[in-house]
């Protein structure tokens, strides 16, 4: 590859042909301010829209500015980045975006690690030229999972790129002309009755408040202060992996031990773990998909292969808008979420001697589809549903400053028993090929009869978008498809549709899986980030003396005790369900 | 036209126009039509490549890029496919000159395509027009049709072994669609958004495959080019722009409409020689050259040999070659403020500095119109301006500030008067007029009392009559009604 040399503010470098000015200057530690740029090359997406013009330099021998983030680094190129052009010209953009922007800030959930905010008070602006000026207004629009705010909105399209590119949902596209354009789903229809799968990935890159979570976090307030409920919470794999970079912690450290001692603090009755009920997961999943391998293999028609997972929600609203001739092929397991509820309010009710109603059930999730999930009327017994609140990582870190726990300065502590125990095969269930990996572990042993010597399978790991790779358990050599993000999803599902022959494929709605999830502290693109949040969990599960879901001890008494065995009756009916063909619009 | 007109007029982009059947293969054949393409199917295209760089033509669609260095870089450029597209978006208000082209001799446009894909080693163009010319799309389609029907489009032309065909895409009518990245979207079925260059089209545009956009005019040139040779085209011109340029005149001119003169031809030639100067003996004010990417010229500019470099030299440019002239009664600010106002309303909306600034532009230029400007306005105009020229993404919004910039400069006087006086010198903002009688003039013919909407000229017969300024609406009325000339305008 030729390399190019780049004078950068006199400092000089080399890069590669094909890097932006932006690559060099990052290269030499120069910090140029950006918006609308978002690095997604860790996923093969070419994103440079360069609309929102704040990272502008002079280039020598050009009549313009640059935009830094797309304009491509020549050889011998002289750039400087501050001169007093440069930041006369930024400031105006600051100004002007400004200028069409609420002054919200206190009552704003973005407020604090809003990167308009911070570019706002970097310049120093202190004053708007341009007050009485016109602004443009949107209506609000509220889904289960999300808010969107356009009034906030600063054009970045960053929420389009992972939407259309990353995602392949086509949700969110720009509409309108000019000073009214915005970024909205097509007809200007509510997020709630499009294809949004809520997977929360355009939340999970917007620099401002235009797109936040549904905040749930008053509604546990009120549960907790609720002397007439008992309420209990679980917290899913990926959150332990995260929450504690919103508590200043830094990223890709564990902060299991601290977690479960917050919410203890917080006030719950009954502290658990979404990790229980990813090992009664494998257990049904793995079951299902024996049992489908066994009657395929003697020649079943109805045994369809490959089997895919079916542990994410904003994956399986995908598959019912987009793939809706096919939805005998996932898993009918529910979710761990949804077992864990349907479990706490059968199984644990019982336990505790008192009807479900009295039970709320808080999940923990890094998650804004699970929002959604909880809220799907198939999860619910007569009215009341299995999970009551769902509250994102994001909002579990706010609620833990709200109520002035020292985080840092907490203890480990361990959850609470029966639901809080769990297997090395858990934790993975967070990144990308974990739940394939976790089901292998346990199918491998249940059908061969064998010790599963090496636990872990590299092939299925790693930030590839599709992984694909050939596990041999007993006498079958099973064909084994990953894919984390929608659009790779898409892909391997329509090579399915075409023929190609897998056994078992593994999806997640998110880059890397669930550490990467909608509802984590904002990953703006940064796959190294991701990658740190990948090694906790591995370290987690490399770290526990028992790494088969089916060694967990409370699932076996749990399967002696009240549900039997896997795809009993029982089990059918607390943690299997169904799925509906959705409009494609 | 006055006859007159012809005289100082060099015809090449429009030499058939008017004067075959545009609808006929066999007039524009019989006026030596696709000679062109015939004779460059017997050079390699590194050749025509040469001719054209060779014979000086630059794009006419505004930015006035060397047409044959940007044939080349498509050439050099190898793919397994490429496209030739001709820009027949022509958003540009008042501007027609596409339009005549198509409409008066279709096939030149094609037979110059046909060249132009042979030259870059394309086998597929496109013609992006807007769906607001049906005539001229109903010509260009039987043209396409009557010169595949001939062999002189499709496969194997001429025997030569080279493939051409052409298809028509339909624009959807924004002004910004002509931008040659927001075109190539536009034509891929996304929105029309300009994107960041480089890359440039001549690199990766058409799915991402090399694509040569050029203007109808441009086009209009290439088999003149061909026939007559590049030396000939050369020498007529300017020493960096060569050739001809249609104008369109309009505005306060006596001959509204086409001309197409040799670049180089003074200001002053297009505006009085040919235009016959401003109706109603007023006097000439200014003109905008360039649409509403362009600036105002204005008396002291007359003698100004058109071309490329002198029009961006004074702060305005060629653009498709729009030509609106103002006289003595015309507000320059509120002639900026109109060019605002149109480019307000087509951003694209994508990038910062447009989708904003222009608002906020046209929002300052307003507050001075209605005499409610300060002399920090003026100075926010201008540094706004200045930001948006260097930070906006594409050539709308680089170009958007031209109108103020360009009158700022040369009527400096006149927005000083509407801030610190407050008033418009050209008496054309209402809200700073003020109506009045003057007593030695006014008959007391009684005649404004009866037209006044609101009542307020009071006053006996045959007396001095009087407006009670508190009251008046400023509509004018008694102004226009006045047989005396005594009500004025202050
Ligand atoms: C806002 C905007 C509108 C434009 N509209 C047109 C147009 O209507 N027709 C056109 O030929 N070029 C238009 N252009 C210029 C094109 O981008 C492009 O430069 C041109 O088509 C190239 O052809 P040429 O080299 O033959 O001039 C426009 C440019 C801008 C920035
Ligand atoms: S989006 Fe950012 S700048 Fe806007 S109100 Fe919220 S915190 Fe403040
Ligand atoms: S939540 Fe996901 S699918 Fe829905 S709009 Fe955002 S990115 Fe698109
Ligand atoms: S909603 Fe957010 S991410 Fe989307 S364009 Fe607006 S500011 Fe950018
Ligand atoms: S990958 Fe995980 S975080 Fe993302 S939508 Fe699916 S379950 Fe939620
Ligand atoms: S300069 Fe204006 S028209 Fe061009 S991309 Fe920006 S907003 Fe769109
Ligand atoms: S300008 Fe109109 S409102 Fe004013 S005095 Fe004359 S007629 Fe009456
Ligand atoms: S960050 Fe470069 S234009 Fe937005």
């Amino acid at each position: 590859m030729s390399m190019l040399t780049v004078t950068i503010d006199g400092k000089i470098t080399t890069v590669p042909a094909g890097s932006t000015i932006l690559d060099a200057a990052k290269k030499l530690d120069v910090d140029i301010p950006t918006l609308c740029y978002l690095n997604l090359e860790d996923l093969r997406i070419n994103n440079k829209g360069a609309s929102c013009r704040i990272c502008v330099v002079e280039v020598e021998g050009r009549r313009n500015l640059a935009p830094a983030c797309a304009t491509p680094a020549s050889d011998n190129m002289v750039v400087k980045t501050n001169t007093l052009r440069v930041l006369n010209a930024r400031k105006t953009v600051l100004e002007l975006l400004l200028s069409d922007h609420p002054k919200d800030c206190l009552v704003c959930a973005k407020s604090g690690e809003c990167e308009l905010q911070n570019l706002a008070e970097k310049f120093g602006i202190r004053e708007s030229p341009y007050d009485g000026g016109e602004m443009s207004h949107y209506r609000k629009d509220i889904s289960t999972s999300i808010i969107r705010d356009m009034d906030k909105c600063i054009m970045c399209r960053r929420c389009e790129t992972m939407c259309n590119d990353v995602q392949t949902c086509g949700v969110l596209s720009g509409v309108n002309r000019g000073f009214s354009a915005v970024v909205a789903p097509a007809f200007e229809m509510n997020l709630a009755d499009t294809v949004c799968t809520n997977c929360g990935q355009c939340v999970a890159v917007c620099p401002v408040g235009a797109l936040v979570e549904h905040d749930h976090t008053w509604e546990v307030v009120d549960a907790l202060a609720n002397p007439d409920k008992v309420v209990i919470v679980q917290t899913a794999p990926a959150v332990r992996s995260a929450l504690g970079e919103d508590l200043g912690i830094a990223p890709g450290t564990s902060v299991t031990g601290k977690m479960a001692a917050a919410l203890r603090r917080l006030g719950f009755d009954h502290v658990f773990d979404t990790d229980f009920a990813a090992d009664l997961t494998i257990m049904e999943e793995g079951s299902e998909f024996l049992d489908r391998l066994t009657r395929h293999l003697n020649g079943d028609q109805t045994a369809k292969l490959p089997i895919l997972t079916s542990c994410c929600p904003g994956w399986v609203k995908f598959f019912e808008h987009n793939f809706p001739d096919m939805l005998d092929v996932p898993s009918t397991a529910k979710s761990p979420q949804q077992m864990f509820g349907a479990i706490a309010k059968s199984y644990y009710a019982e336990i505790l001697g008192i009807p479900r109603e009295k039970l709320v059930v808080v999940s923990v999730m890094p998650c804004l589809a699970k929002k959604y999930e909880c809220a799907r009327p198939e999860f619910a017994v007569d009215g009341n549903p299995d999970v009551d609140i769902v509250i994102s990582t994001r909002e579990l870190a706010r609620l833990i400053k709200r109520m002035n726990i020292d985080f840092a300065g907490l203890p480990d502590e361990d959850f609470d028993n029966p639901l809080g125990e769990s297997t090395g095969a858990a934790p993975i269930f967070g990144v990308t090929g974990g739940v394939i990996e976790a089901a292998l572990r346990t199918a491998y042993e249940l059908a061969t009869g064998e010790t599963l010597q090496k636990l872990e399978f590299e092939d299925l790991r790693g930030m590839d978008g599709v992984k694909v790779a050939t596990v041999q358990v007993g006498p079958h050599a099973l064909r084994i498809g990953v894919a984390h993000g929608l659009g790779n999803a898409r892909k391997l599902l329509e090579r399915v549709r075409a023929g190609e022959a897998f056994h078992a494929i593994e999806v997640m709605a998110c880059p890397g899986g669930c550490i990467g999830g909608g509802g984590q502290p904002y990953h703006h693109g940064d796959i190294e980030l991701l990658k740190l949040r990948t090694k906790v969990l591995y370290d987690e599960d490399a770290g526990k003396p028992l790494r088969k879901s089916h060694q967990n001890p409370y699932i076996i008494e749990l399967y002696e005790k009240f549900l039997g065995k896997p795809l009993s009756e029982k089990s059918h009916h607390l943690l299997h369900t169904h799925y509906f063909k959705r409009q494609r619009l | 036209m006055a006859a007159t007109t012809q005289i100082k007029q060099l015809r090449i982009a429009t030499r058939n126009c008017g004067f075959i059947d545009p609808e006929s293969l066999d007039d524009y054949i019989a006026l030596r039509g696709y000679e062109a393409l015939a004779k460059v199917l017997t050079m390699t295209p590194a050749e025509v490549v040469e001719v054209i760089k060779t014979s000086g033509l630059r794009g006419r669609g505004g930015g006035g890029f060397p047409t044959g260095v940007k044939w080349g870089i498509a050439l050099s450029n190898k793919a397994d496919q490429k496209y030739m597209v001709c820009n027949a978006d022509e958003g540009d208000p008042g501007a027609f000159m596409d339009r005549a082209v198509l409409e008066g001799d279709p096939h030149s446009v094609v037979e110059a395509m046909a060249i132009g894909g042979y030259a870059i080693g394309a086998t597929l163009g496109a013609v992006y027009i807007r769906a607001e010319y049906p005539l001229a799309i109903k010509r260009l389609r039987l043209a396409i049709d009557d010169a595949r029907a001939m062999g002189l489009l499709g496969k194997n032309i001429f025997g030569s072994g080279f493939d051409f065909d052409i298809e028509i895409k339909y624009g959807a009518g924004a002004f910004v669609c002509g931008e040659e990245t927001a075109l190539i979207r536009s034509m891929e079925g996304h929105r029309g958004e300009p994107v960041s260059k480089p890359p440039f089209p001549a690199q990766s545009g058409y799915w991402n495959k090399p694509t040569i956009v050029n203007n109808v005019e441009t086009f209009a040139n290439i088999p003149a080019i061909i026939l007559k040779g590049a030396d000939w085209f050369s020498s007529i011109g300017t020493a960096t722009s060569k050739g001809t340029k249609v104008f369109a005149l309009a505005g306060k001119i006596v001959n509204v409409g086409l001309v197409e003169v040799p670049m180089g031809t003074p200001l002053r030639e297009v505006i009085f020689d040919i235009g016959g100067g401003c109706p109603d003996g007023k006097e000439f004010k200014a003109v905008q050259t360039g649409g509403p990417s362009g600036g105002a010229l204005a008396h002291k500019d007359l003698d100004v040999a058109i071309d490329y470099e002198s029009l961006i030299a004074r702060k305005s440019m060629m653009g498709s070659g729009g030509m609106v002239v103002m006289d003595e009664d015309d507000c320059m600010v509120s002639v900026a403020k109109f060019f605002l106002d149109f480019t307000m309303d087509e951003t694209c909306g994508k990038c910062t500095p447009c989708r904003i600034g222009s608002k906020r532009l046209y929002e300052i230029l307003d507050k001075i119109t209605k005499g409610h400007g300060t002399h920090a306005d003026l100075a926010r105009l201008k540094s706004l301006c200045e930001a948006i020229k260097d930070t906006a993404l594409c050539g709308l919004g680089q170009t958007m500030p031209n109108p103020i910039l360009s009158t700022m400069d040369t009527f400096a006087g006149e927005y000083e008067a509407h801030v610190t006086q407050k008033k418009c010198p050209a008496h054309v903002c209402t809200a700073m007029l003020t109506y009045t009688i003057d007593a030695a003039k006014c008959t007391g013919c009684t005649l404004c009392t009866k037209v006044c909407p609101v009542d307020c000229i009071t006053g006996t017969k045959k007396q001095p009559h009087v407006i009670d300024a508190s009251k008046c609406i400023k509509c004018g009325a008694c102004y226009d009604k006045c047989k005396f000339d005594s009500v004025i305008k202050l």
